[in-house]
């Protein structure tokens, strides 16, 4: 097989609660190839964030492997993990409180190149124009250098957050939520910069969002994830022309356009969500299924390659087999 | 329980269809700070008719939420100074009324629901008993009869009637936002105003709630303003949509002529900037430039600076309301140009 930029093998993470643990994230698999984009989408909860860290090994997995370039972060020691660091970086949703308000824009994009000693003997000036670069790439003007960030706006608050990332020169970027605290303007402003980093630095993207339209313009691929499992994964275009899983669905068919009758009926799902606190061997969506049969209760479904490149996990569609178009009858409905 | 038993439980009759149930007129609202006076919201005004929603929309700090404070006559003071203009609710006089008798008007014929779902909770009071509190302020009944209200509003809203002797704190935040709603629908009003009441939620769960707010628009004929920057939730839910920038309509119309027949150029604007679903690869054109300072707003045209079409004219003068239909208004100069035209958006 040959070797993907990074590929994610058996993830989990569990918290534990004195209840129980909390399957956050529970045996997830995936490959992305260098340049491309990822895009992770599922409700609140459903162990988007989670993922990201553990992929980073900022919070570590219970169980898996995450191959980078070939090697498996998981099994590095600390000195090969900051040194690996600099290539992997995440830009967070919240740019308010991700910045320390007691630095100026100066300081903060300083700080990751100080502390990794990326310019050898750096003197004041060489870091000042490191700083002045970075700003240039990410669209800050040079006359805000010594401001602090309660006098910027989200939006170059978040142009802060890219350009600390970008300061070590990364590969990799796990974007988690960068632009859900922004308005519609100010996102546009910063998903036009990423993709155009993306393209002029090669660089390999997690998208994480809940924003649907925003992910399909962003991404090569999109992996739907429910209370910690991936219910399915195609190509962008192909999951919004075919969405097969009952949840993916329900979650496309939720979308409202901006437009004037754009938004016909839709599915309306009912139902309790199942707790993510050791969830029984099931389905995890069945409760909240609009096609419940007799399956759902027979272990969780695995994710199946349907068709090239698409995969679902539902007990009710397999490879040249799709009980909920082709045997209704065997499905109860709600 | 479905959405044909919220009507069912619902107390009282159906308001008429077509009256005006808000009527704000020339409504102007500051910010008095010790060293500069924010003008968040400049003449504003609007009517909206029973049965009917309007969607007021426009970025961060344009005003949204003072405007919807000022209807509920609940503008922080001090800061905040309403400096003129009137509101008019079912035939109240809210700038006027004394505190018990808005006590009264809130609830009964209005009622909203706040854009952080915690200001409006009690954090040491369980959620049931939160929600029963409502029911009984305008309906004459028992505790418990109001608490099984309660149980059932909550159910309304998808979150399990079992869960009614939690504390909100014990909530989610897209729970504890079902919670408010639940509230405000408690008390069946006939005006209702929602400040980005979908926002914090998942859009499955979103579907939910705006279906439940229009199941009551068309069987009950409350009156929505619905406070959003979400063009998709106006384009589901909205008769009538308002654009706001720094304080002041700017285009105002059915959402055909908003949306169909877009006219103001920071409309275009808000327009372009949003991803399309159906199209991958246009590139997204955001509006240039920072909104507005609001305490330091221009001579002329406050989005002057960042318009593309902006002429000496719209930098010298204030523009003036214009309308072009008898439904759709534009607050742009550029339109003294009988030839004067946006370039669309597609
Ligand atoms: N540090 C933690 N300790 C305990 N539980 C946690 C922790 N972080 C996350 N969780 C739990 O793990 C699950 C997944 O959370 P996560 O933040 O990954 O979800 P998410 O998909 O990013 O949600 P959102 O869209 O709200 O950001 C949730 O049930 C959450 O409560
Ligand atoms: N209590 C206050 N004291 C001082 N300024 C205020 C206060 N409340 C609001 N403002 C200011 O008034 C202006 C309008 O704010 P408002 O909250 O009405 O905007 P909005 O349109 O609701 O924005 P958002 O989309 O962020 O909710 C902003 O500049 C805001 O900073
Ligand atoms: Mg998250
Ligand atoms: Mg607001």
């Amino acid at each position: 097989m040959d070797s993907h930029f990074l590929e994610v093998r058996n993830l989990k993470k569990y918290f534990k609660r004195t209840r129980g643990n909390v399957h956050a994230v529970d045996g997830v698999n995936f490959t992305i190839d260098k340049g491309k984009t990822l895009g992770v989408v599922g409700e609140s909860g459903c162990g988007k964030s989670t993922l990201g860290r553990c992929v980073l090994r900022l919070i570590e997995p219970t169980d898996g492997e995450v191959l980078y370039e070939g090697r498996d972060i998981c099994k590095l020691n600390k000195r090969e993990l900051k040194d690996l660091r600099k290539e992997m970086q995440i830009i967070f949703q919240d740019p308010f409180s991700s910045l320390n308000p007691r630095k100026t824009v100066l300081d903060l994009i300083a700080e990751p190149i100080k502390f990794n000693k990326l310019i050898p003997n750096a003197s004041k000036a060489d870091i000042e124009n490191r700083v002045l670069e970075l700003m240039e790439t990410v669209g800050i003007a040079e006359r805000l250098i010594n401001t602090y960030p309660h006098e910027l706006d989200g939006g170059r608050r978040q142009r802060i957050g890219i350009a600390r990332a970008l300061s070590l020169n990364p590969k990799f970027i796990v974007c988690d939520e960068p632009v859900s605290a922004l308005d519609v303007s100010i996102q546009a402003q910063i998903l036009n910069l990423l993709k155009k980093l993306q393209k002029e630095l090669g660089l390999t993207y997690i998208f994480i969002t809940h924003d649907l339209s925003v992910v399909n313009y962003f991404s090569n691929d999109i992996m739907v994830m429910y209370l910690g499992h991936v219910v399915e994964m195609a190509p962008a275009a192909e999951l919004f022309r075919n969405p097969m899983h009952p949840y993916t669905k329900a979650l496309l068919s939720a979308i409202l356009l901006p437009k004037v009758n754009g938004n016909p009926e839709r599915i309306q799902l009912r139902g309790e969500v199942t707790s993510p606190i050791d969830p029984p061997d099931e389905c995890r969506f069945a409760k909240r299924c609009n096609y419940l049969c007799k399956a759902c209760s027979a272990g969780t479904p695995p994710l199946l390659e349907v068709e090239p490149n698409h995969l679902v996990a539902c007990h009710c569609i397999k490879p040249g087999m799709n009980i909920l178009q082709e045997q209704p009858h065997l499905i109860s409905g709600r | 329980m479905s959405n044909e038993s919220l009507t069912k439980s619902m107390t009282g009759g159906a308001a008429e269809t077509g009256e005006n149930v808000l009527e704000v007129k020339n409504l102007v609202v500051h910010y008095v700070l010790k060293k500069e006076t924010v003008e968040a919201v400049n003449d504003v005004s609007f009517t909206l008719k029973s049965g009917r929603s309007l969607g007021l929309v426009g970025e961060t700090g344009a005003g949204k939420t003072t405007t919807a404070l000022a209807i509920m006559n609940l503008v922080p003071n001090p800061p905040g100074v309403i400096k003129s203009g009137t509101v008019n609710v079912c035939g109240h006089e809210m700038l006027k009324l004394k505190p018990i008798e808005l006590a009264k008007i809130r609830g009964a014929d209005i009622s909203m629901i706040f854009q952080d779902p915690m200001t409006s909770l009690n954090p040491v009071m369980t959620v049931g008993n939160q929600i029963a509190e409502s029911v009984k302020l305008h309906e004459d009944c028992s505790h418990s009869q109001a608490f099984d209200r309660a149980v059932e509003m909550l159910e309304l809203v998808g979150i399990p009637g079992a869960r009614a002797s939690e504390y909100p704190h014990e909530f989610s935040g897209g729970m504890q936002q079902r919670v408010v709603i639940a509230i405000a629908l408690a008390c069946n009003p006939r005006v209702l105003i929602a400040d980005e009441p979908t926002t914090a939620l998942d859009v499955t769960i979103q579907a939910q709630v705006l279906g439940m707010m229009s199941e009551l628009k068309t069987k009950m004929n409350t009156a929505l303003l619905m406070i959003t920057h979400d063009l998709g939730v106006v384009a589901k839910m909205c008769d009538e949509v308002a654009v706001m920038y720094a304080g002041r309509i700017v285009e105002k119309g059915t959402l055909e002529d908003v949306f169909n027949n877009t006219m103001h150029p920071y409309t275009e604007g808000l327009f372009n900037s949003l991803p399309k679903i159906d199209n991958r690869d246009t590139e997204l054109k955001p509006i240039p430039g920072l909104m507005a300072d609001p305490t330091k707003l221009p001579v002329g045209c406050s989005f002057a600076p960042r318009c593309s079409y902006a002429t000496d004219a719209c930098r010298a003068r204030r523009p003036e309301d214009r309308y072009v239909s008898d439904t759709h208004m534009v607050v742009c100069t550029a339109y003294e140009d009988p030839a004067f035209h946006i370039e669309g958006w597609q």
